[in-house]
């Protein structure tokens, strides 16, 4: 239980000599919901990479107790890590339940493998329940709607007993409506997990964070609860200082 | 009569109608002749139950199946011209001083070393290429160009062996003038009539078993690293272990299609296993339809005898039909000639809605669907 947190220190991720990711340090305890926001290039998606092992980090990645660096990314992903894209991909010429069935599935055996479901796994089951596409067990995923497909994609992640959730803008996209019940579905689902998310909406952050870090330039500005955040003069004047180009996300 | 409704028979009969024809139709009208063109194109038709499975199911675009053909072919044919030359003696096409034949090649006068040869040879040359690549992430054109230089490679070898003292291989003149299959003398026409029943017997059995992996979670899984690799991976899966699989199940069945082919035709030559059967080989499964069951067995059958028919009229128009049904068939039809009636289907409903027809009334689902999800979650 006590280990059952994410801690990064002194990450570090560089392209071709340009430092994305500058010595960052972040803690993330269980049950959190951690938002991580900032501006463009701050750096937020490339830090969920580096830790889901899309590209490569120098420091510390740690999960629940296991060292996540130098490992592949389907290891990293049977440890327990599990995250989402900007564009959803989920499996669109696959159905619904298919693609749920196949995110739990990473632990069968080759023999499992080589049968036909005869049934609907509980998990499953309990997934479909929970992100509200009961309905819709059968349907191609091609076909669901946007808000539809990031649910389908946290179920997934559900399914896949992910223990650490990496997000990346999953309310992107959605309606008013669809957000809250997102957050709302985030909000359950972090009691028992680890939740880190990506966003740009301000709105969706203020309403549903339990903590927050500011990202600027790939280094970490400030961290602590939404209002701690909001009151530090250091967010302010990064969130200032770009509102001319991006007047909607300077509204913190 | 509840079994004749069931969706598990309805599965089936089309596997009952494939067994009428080819057991009961195909032998009955045919002559023995044709019955032979017919054997000839049910070995293409394995192959292309492979490569439904490795390019319509996995997505990879197996561009070099002539290599496991050749593989299977050559065993078999090694094979029989060891038994044909008796024991201990070297095959009629070597030179007649030899004495001594190098392993590899004295192994294949065992006729069980031989069968398991057919299917273990392919599938160890596939699993070695196949993990070489899918784990390096080489996929799409660079999987093909890489399958296809290793099918120029592979004939040349062939080629190379056959032009060296010992002539192995008989190079380009191939494998050829065999007389007896495993003990059956292959100018009997009741043998002949053997060989197209064992054909036919195991195309069905192979097709079995590519629908038993598509309907299984594992044909789920296939499909899912066609439609997006990265993501199955962060799902815990190794989509080069996935791939494989299917990569080396396509080229056992084009190992089994080789050797099936050679005492069919009679002869087997580096230009049956080169770059241009391979590609042969892939454009009556693109035709039919790479992503169904039956389409690749119905492409390869009817496109190798539309070649051997148009072939015999008019020798030199085949090629240009050939590469324009290619072409007709990717651009247009994607899907495969299977796919044909879902086209149709979306053309009039085009064409309807051209002409200001009132289309289907859009079912009005969003807002209940938000509200719906919105109080369950």
């Amino acid at each position: 239980m006590a280990t059952d947190y994410l801690e990064i220190t002194d990450l570090t991720v560089s392209f071709d000599g340009f430092i994305a990711v500058d010595t960052v340090n972040l803690t993330v305890l269980k049950s959190d919901l951690r938002f991580l926001i900032g501006p463009n290039g701050a750096g937020k998606t490339t830090i969920i990479d580096a830790i889901s092992g899309l590209v490569p980090s120098t420091g510390s990645i740690e999960f629940a107790g296991n060292h996540l660096q130098g490992k592949k990314v389907h290891k990293i992903a049977r440890l327990g890590v599990g995250r989402t894209f900007q564009t959803s991909t989920v499996f669109e010429d696959l159905t619904v339940l298919q693609n749920l069935d196949i995110a739990a599935g990473a632990h069968r055996t080759p023999l499992t493998l080589l049968r036909r479901r005869s049934a609907v796994p509980e998990e499953v089951t309990a997934a479909l329940e929970t992100i509200g596409l009961t309905g819709q067990i059968d349907t191609l995923a091609g076909v669901l709607s946007h808000g539809q497909k990031q649910w389908l994609e946290i179920g997934m992640l559900l399914v896949q007993n992910a223990q650490l959730l990496l997000l990346d803008e999953p309310v992107a996209g959605m309606s008013h409506d669809e957000r809250n019940a997102t957050g709302e579905l985030l909000q359950r689902i972090s009691t028992e997990r680890t939740v880190v998310i990506v966003e740009h909406d301000m709105d969706f952050m203020r309403s549903f964070a339990k903590s927050v870090t500011v990202l600027a330039a790939g280094k970490v500005l400030s961290e602590g609860s939404v209002a701690e955040v909001q009151a530090d003069p250091r967010v302010q004047a990064v969130y200032l200082g770009t509102a001319a180009a991006a007047p909607t996300g300077a509204e913190i | 009569m509840k079994f004749l409704t069931s969706s598990r028979f309805s599965a089936f009969v089309p596997f009952l109608l494939a067994a009428v024809v080819l057991f009961v139709l195909a032998p009955g009208i045919l002559s023995d002749f044709r019955l032979n063109l017919l054997a000839r194109y049910l070995c293409f038709a394995i192959v292309a139950v492979g490569i439904g499975l490795a390019w319509g199911s996995g997505g990879m675009l197996t561009l070099g199946q002539g290599v496991f053909f050749g593989l299977g072919a050559y065993a078999m044919g090694l094979h029989m011209k060891l038994d044909d030359a008796g024991p201990g003696r070297a095959p009629d096409y070597m030179p007649p001083t030899t004495d001594w034949l190098p392993g590899w090649i004295e192994m294949f006068r065992s006729g069980p070393i031989t069968i398991a040869a057919i299917v273990l040879l392919p599938a160890a040359v596939a699993l070695v290429l196949g993990l070489a690549t899918f784990k390096r992430k080489v996929r799409g054109a660079y999987f093909a160009i890489l399958s296809q230089a290793l099918a120029a490679a592979f004939a040349l070898l062939i080629i190379v062996l056959g032009s060296q003292s010992g002539n192995y291989t008989n190079g380009t003149n191939g494998l050829s003038n065999f007389r007896s299959f495993f003990g059956y003398d292959l100018n009997d026409p009741v043998n002949q009539r053997m060989l197209f029943y064992l054909a036919a017997g195991f195309l069905l059995v192979m097709v079995f078993i590519a629908r038993q992996l598509r309907n299984s979670r594992y044909g789920e899984l296939l499909r899912a690293c066609q439609s997006s690799e990265e993501r199955v991976r962060f799902l815990g899966y190794d989509p080069a272990n996935v791939k494989v699989v299917a990569y080396v199940i396509a080229a056992a069945m084009a190992g089994i299609g080789g050797a099936l082919f050679v005492p069919i035709v009679g002869i087997i030559t580096p230009m049956d296993v080169g770059v241009a059967p391979s590609i042969a080989m892939l454009i009556g499964v693109a035709i039919g339809g790479r992503g169904t069951l039956w389409g690749p067995v119905i492409g390869a059958v009817g496109v190798a005898w539309a070649q051997s028919t148009l072939s015999e009229q008019f020798p030199a128009f085949w090629t240009y039909v050939q590469g324009a049904l290619f072409i007709v068939v990717i651009a247009f039809l994607p899907g495969g000639l299977a796919s044909l009636g879902s086209v149709i289907r979306n053309a009039r409903g085009w064409w309807d809605d051209k002409r200001g027809r009132p289309a289907e009334p859009p079912v009005a689902v969003t807002d209940d669907l938000k509200t719906d999800v919105g109080s369950r979650v």
